[in-house]
């Protein structure tokens, strides 16, 4: 097989679905027309724990419109089986109206259903629920957890004991929410015992599964479709019960119903990155070269569900640190279950881990780039095994060049300008390369046009486009000639977007699948006596602009259509896959250098990021365009995990106080100057078949400890809780 | 959302007969609609007033100004006399939510508008000032950004305006016209401070429409601003502001006028602060001195302990802004 020349892949091509999206023709959950569809508003518990001891439903059921108020009291049993395949954590999922039991804040406790979406939203304000409320516990402070995972190398100990240098450190990051544009919807409807769901999920398999499994019916009976994703970052990764109560609603009266979340109630049912205490330990010597860490990460998840995240990875394989020791634990509290959010594990992992690298460079009066280069392994320690690819000192090269390291005075609060201290930080990010099974179908008309499909999701990365590129250079064809479809179970299976595996993993499944198009094409040609490719070695051909072509000899070959049209064929079509070793030999990460430049007034205690570059050692970059966006998109949510976000919750009595976005800080275009990123160039073939390592949850990895670093480097202060906030800072 | 009925008026007689018969004034809707939606107020009958003629920016004989209470944010702001004359009140709309919003928001509504108390605004929460006698959850709770000034056993909160700061500070008029005919407020009483009545929030009587804010005249020249102290960049609600306009000649401070946002149940009017400003010559010194007792009295609460602290430095600041050394 040739290899076919790479025109669409690496060009920084527009989001194919573009246009659609800023004209408003792009059909997200809630804009699909159904028609006959009614709407549903759910009810949200007012206590975090405890009992509903009755539900007045009269007024709302006196409302014109409302169709059906349904509850605990009256909803039917729900099946509920096991579900293995819908990212659904060890434990036992909220089963929606299924008893009277409240286990967190905002748990839906009934769903109000009306012909207009206004009758449904005052109905449901109308539903008097009384409770027995019991006190919850929400609090994560000081709480000694369970051990989940623990992990350990060498005698981490010993080691800390005799280090030249020791650090003692405890870290608290708050709990972010994932807070999208748009908010969680479905809608559901049934067909006879058929159920078909448009909803907004980052895995519609999952939803198919999880959906099928709620009402204990065959997985073949549920489709789910979802074409458009206004972003999600990980919330969209597992089924939430607002799914179910769709379903069942629109069961119960017949029609089929839409159900949105309200901003407040993307607050209490749909996960978030849960709130850490972090105590590290590192030890050192004078070199700098770490002989010891240990780490005693603590994260709250429900009473009801026990949440995972890769917590552990980043301090196993980061450093050459010979001595490790980890006891990963959880508490469990009365709240919802958290869920994967951008970076999951690593983000939070990584505040932790580069701020004290920092504290040791400073410690040592050793460059914080220099310490990082000295404590590279050369494989990884936590397997033995070695790197696929991993650029770090290359990435902190160029990145220190471009930033414009070398002018740093690294003595802090040296540098000002009127009212603001500046500062520079930087610090190393990193995520796992995840593949999985992805099957894609591919069909070439007689019009030589391709239609090239796989079940996967589009939640903002722009899926729709890199596998467009890829589709395009496998078939030979200019992009504007394939259209990549993706969001319905309908379609060839493929893994969650999330944990950055979609790429390599679809994309490696779209280019089997194209590679197998074209050489059908190709063999139809070679075989066929009235083609110029006639008798030609397969293994010469190339497509180029829809014509196949002796790669040596241009001038001699044929274009799709012609060879479609002589054949009469309407269409050729095939099925390809990608189906990943289940051990590689390799250990396979992503990594980047992130430099950040923040000002800090000097009386007032406000941070604001003045410039920031990150440096990606990411694989293959399939689209230029597509992964600025992720970059800048991962920088900006960096800055709002490192100064603003918080979500808080009122102790007292579990309830979440800021569940909107004026008192949930992200950040806002003003907050947002400088963002640069840098890709270095090349491929990582070990990895995948199309030698891409993952960006999307890589780019918000090590911007928080970056920016916390130069505020130290403007100030002098050393903060180790996220938000970073005036407070800190007076 | 409660239902309700919706009626627009053109002339103010009319406006004022359908306020008396207890219609509930809407001007841009930016925040009514917002806490009607949270299902915080629950109005059964809307009248808008957005067409009336209350749209200009007029002086007045003295040399003061006269904003129409339908005046938007934005065109106040963007108006060549109040940028000439009042900086202060420029930019402390222009430091306000945000473009959109302020094309949309009148000088009224923006008055008018309600405590940002997130415990106010959740209607499963425990809220004196919304269901008088229920108990305030802020006080115990979270209460990072409630006021340290001017707070009761029954209220925390603060008025969330900045113009109403810069008004404040220079010691504005609010013309009400009511059933009973007009009358004016002095802007330190028309906005009240909870004690025990939180529920209470403005001096305005049933039926009583706003008119006018009038800005009196001040000794030229008059320098003036607003600083505005925030976690982010833009688009949020004040942790600490002040208000500042001063007027210098022969070298000492004639007039000074200062109030600070984001602290006070009230806009805060620092006239301790002013005191120790007049009849002194600028200096970086004077700034400190006067601006250690911009938080006298201050009751701080569990997680707002350092707006004491920021509120002195925000003051400092913005007289060194607008009064320079020398
Ligand atoms: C997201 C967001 C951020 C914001 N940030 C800021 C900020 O940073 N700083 C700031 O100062 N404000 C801020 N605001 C508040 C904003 O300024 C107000 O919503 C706006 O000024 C209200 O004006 P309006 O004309 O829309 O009032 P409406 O919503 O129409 O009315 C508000 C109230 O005023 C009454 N009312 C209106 N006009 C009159 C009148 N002439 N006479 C008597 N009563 C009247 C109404 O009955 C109602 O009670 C923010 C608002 C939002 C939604
Ligand atoms: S501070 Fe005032 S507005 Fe807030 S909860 Fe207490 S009483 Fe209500």
């Amino acid at each position: 097989m040739s290899p076919q020349p790479q025109k669409a892949v690496g060009s920084p091509l527009s989001r194919v679905d573009g246009r659609l999206k800023v004209t408003g023709k792009a059909a997200y959950a809630v804009d699909h027309d159904i028609p006959g569809a009614v709407h549903a508003v759910v009810v949200d518990s007012s206590i975090a724990l405890g009992r509903i001891t009755g539900i007045d439903t009269s007024a709302a059921e006196a409302c014109p419109g409302v169709l059906k108020v349904i509850t605990h009291r009256n909803a039917p049993r729900l099946v509920y089986r096991d579900n293995p395949v819908s990212n659904n954590p060890r434990g036992r999922r909220l089963r929606v109206f299924q008893d009277d039991q409240v286990l967190f804040f905002g748990q839906p406790v009934a769903a109000v259903v009306a012909t207009t979406l206004e009758a449904a939203q005052h109905a449901a304000s109308l539903v008097e629920v009384s409770y027995e409320a019991r006190q919850p516990t929400t609090d994560l402070a000081g709480r000694p957890g369970n051990p989940l995972l623990n992990y350990a190398r060498g005698d981490a100990e010993a080691a800390l004991a005799s280090a030249e240098v020791r650090l003692d450190r405890e870290f608290h990051l708050a709990r972010n929410h994932h807070n999208p544009i748009e908010p969680h919807a479905t809608i559901a409807r049934w067909d006879g015992d058929k159920l078909t769901l448009w909803d907004k999920t980052q895995y519609v398999i999952g939803t198919q599964n999880e959906a099928a499994a709620v009402f204990g019916i065959p997985v073949e009976n549920v489709r789910v479709i979802s074409p458009f994703v206004g972003g999600a970052f990980g919330t969209g990764l597992r089924t939430w019960p607002h799914v179910a109560i769709a379903a069942l609603a629109a069961r119960e009266v017949g029609r089929p119903v839409k159900l949105a979340l309200s901003r407040r109630q993307m607050y209490f049912t749909v996960g978030y990155r849960p709130r850490y205490e972090y105590k590290l330990r590192l030890g050192a010597d004078r070199q700098g070269r770490v002989t010891a860490m240990a780490h005693e990460p603590t994260y709250e998840t429900s009473n009801h569900e026990t949440f995972w995240e890769a917590t552990l990875f980043l301090g196993q394989m980061l450093y050459n640190v010979p001595n490790v020791s980890q006891t990963l634990r959880t508490v469990s509290l009365d709240v919802n279950t958290p869920l994967w959010m951008r970076g999951p594990g690593f983000s939070s992992t990584s505040f932790c881990i580069e701020v004290a690298m920092d504290e040791l460079a400073h410690e040592l009066g050793i460059d914080p780039v220099e310490l990082r280069l000295r404590n590279e392994p050369t494989r990884d320690l936590s397997t033995g095994q070695p790197f696929s690819t991993r650029r770090l000192r290359e990435c902190f090269r160029v990145g220190a060049r471009e930033f414009g390291w070398d002018r740093r005075n690294p003595k802090p609060r040296s540098t000002r300008d009127g009212d603001w201290l500046i500062g520079t930080g930087v610090a190393t990010g990193c995520y796992d390369t995840n593949r999985a099974r992805a099957e894609a179908h591919a069909r070439l008309d007689a019009n030589g046009t391709a239609v090239v499909q796989s079940a996967a999701s589009d939640a903002g990365p722009g899926t729709y486009t890199s596998m467009t590129q890829v589709a395009a250079d496998a078939l030979g064809l200019a992009v504007r000639e394939v259209e990549f479809r993706l969001g319905d179970t309908l379609m060839p299976p493929a893994p969650p977007q999330g944990a950055s595996q979609l790429m390599a993993s679809v994309g490696s499944a779209v280019q089997d699948t194209c590679d197998k198009l074209r050489q059908q094409a190709i063999s139809l040609a070679v075989g066929d006596r009235r083609s110029p490719l006639h008798g030609v070695n397969p293994d010469d051909v190339v497509v180029i602009g829809g014509r196949l072509q002796v790669k040596d000899q241009p001038a001699r070959g044929e274009t799709y259509r012609q060879l479609l049209a002589r054949n009469n064929l309407t269409h050729l079509e095939a099925n390809g896959l990608y189906n990943p070793e289940a051990e590689s030999p390799y250990s396979m990460y992503a990594y980047s250098a992130v430099f950040a430049e923040v000002g800090v007034d000097v009386n007032l205690g406000l941070v604001r990021v003045r410039r920031m570059l990150s440096v990606y050692d990411a694989g293959r970059i399939i689209s230029p365009k597509l992964a600025d966006s992720q970059a800048v998109g991962g920088m900006v949510g960096g800055i709002g995990m490192a100064l603003l976000e918080h979500t808080v919750t009122d102790h007292r009595d579990g309830r979440i106080v800021n569940a909107n976005l004026a008192d949930y800080l992200v950040p806002v275009n003003a907050d947002i100057r400088d963002l640069r990123a840098i890709y270095l160039d090349g491929d990582d073939r070990k990895a995948d078949p199309i030698g891409v390592k993952g960006l999307g949850e890589l780019v918000k990895v090590g911007v928080a400890p970056a920016i916390a670093n130069a505020v130290f480097h403007a100030t002098g202060r050393r903060v180790h809780e996220l938000p970073i906030t005036a407070e800190a800072l007076l | 959302m409660y239902p309700f009925s919706y009626t627009r008026v053109s002339d103010l007689r009319t406006a004022v007969q359908a306020g008396s018969d207890g219609g509930r004034y809407i001007a841009g809707g930016t925040t009514l609609v917002d806490l009607m939606r949270e299902t915080v107020e629950r109005p059964g009958k809307l009248v808008d007033i957005s067409a009336l003629p209350l749209r200009e920016v007029t002086a007045t004989k003295g040399g003061g100004l006269r904003i129409g209470a339908l005046m938007r944010m934005a065109e106040v702001a963007a108006h060549p006399t109040v940028r000439a004359l009042y900086a202060v009140i420029s930019q402390a709309l222009e430091l306000s939510a945000s473009a959109q919003l302020r094309n949309m928001a009148t000088i009224g509504g923006n008055i008018m508008q309600r405590t940002r108390c997130t415990y106010f605004r959740d209607v499963t929460a425990s809220c004196n000032r919304r269901e008088p006698g229920t108990g305030c959850a802020a006080r115990e709770g979270f209460n990072r950004t409630h006021a340290i000034l001017g707070t009761s056993e029954q209220c925390v909160a603060t008025h969330p305006s900045d113009v109403a700061v810069a008004f404040a500070a220079l010691e504005a008029t609010v013309h009400l016209l009511g059933p009973a005919g007009e009358r004016t407020v002095a802007f330190s009483d028309f906005l009240l401070r909870p004690d025990n009545t939180p529920q209470r929030e403005q001096s305005i009587r049933q039926g009583e429409l706003i008119t006018a804010v009038e800005v009196p005249a001040q000794p030229r020249p008059l320098r003036s601003g607003y600083v505005k102290v925030r976690d982010r960049q833009s688009y949020e609600f004040a942790l600490t502001s002040a208000a500042v306009a001063l007027h210098v000649r022969g070298g000492v401070i004639q007039v000074a006028k200062v109030a600070a946002g984001g602290v006070g149940t009230v806009p805060w009017k620092l006239s301790a602060v002013e005191q120790r400003l007049i009849g002194q010559r600028p200096s970086e010194a004077l700034w400190t001195q006067a601006a250690e007792v911009a938080a006298d009295g201050a009751q701080p609460l569990a997680h707002n302990n350092f707006k004491v602290e920021l509120l002195k430095r925000t003051v400092e600041r913005q007289l060194r802004v607008v009064g320079g050394t020398r």
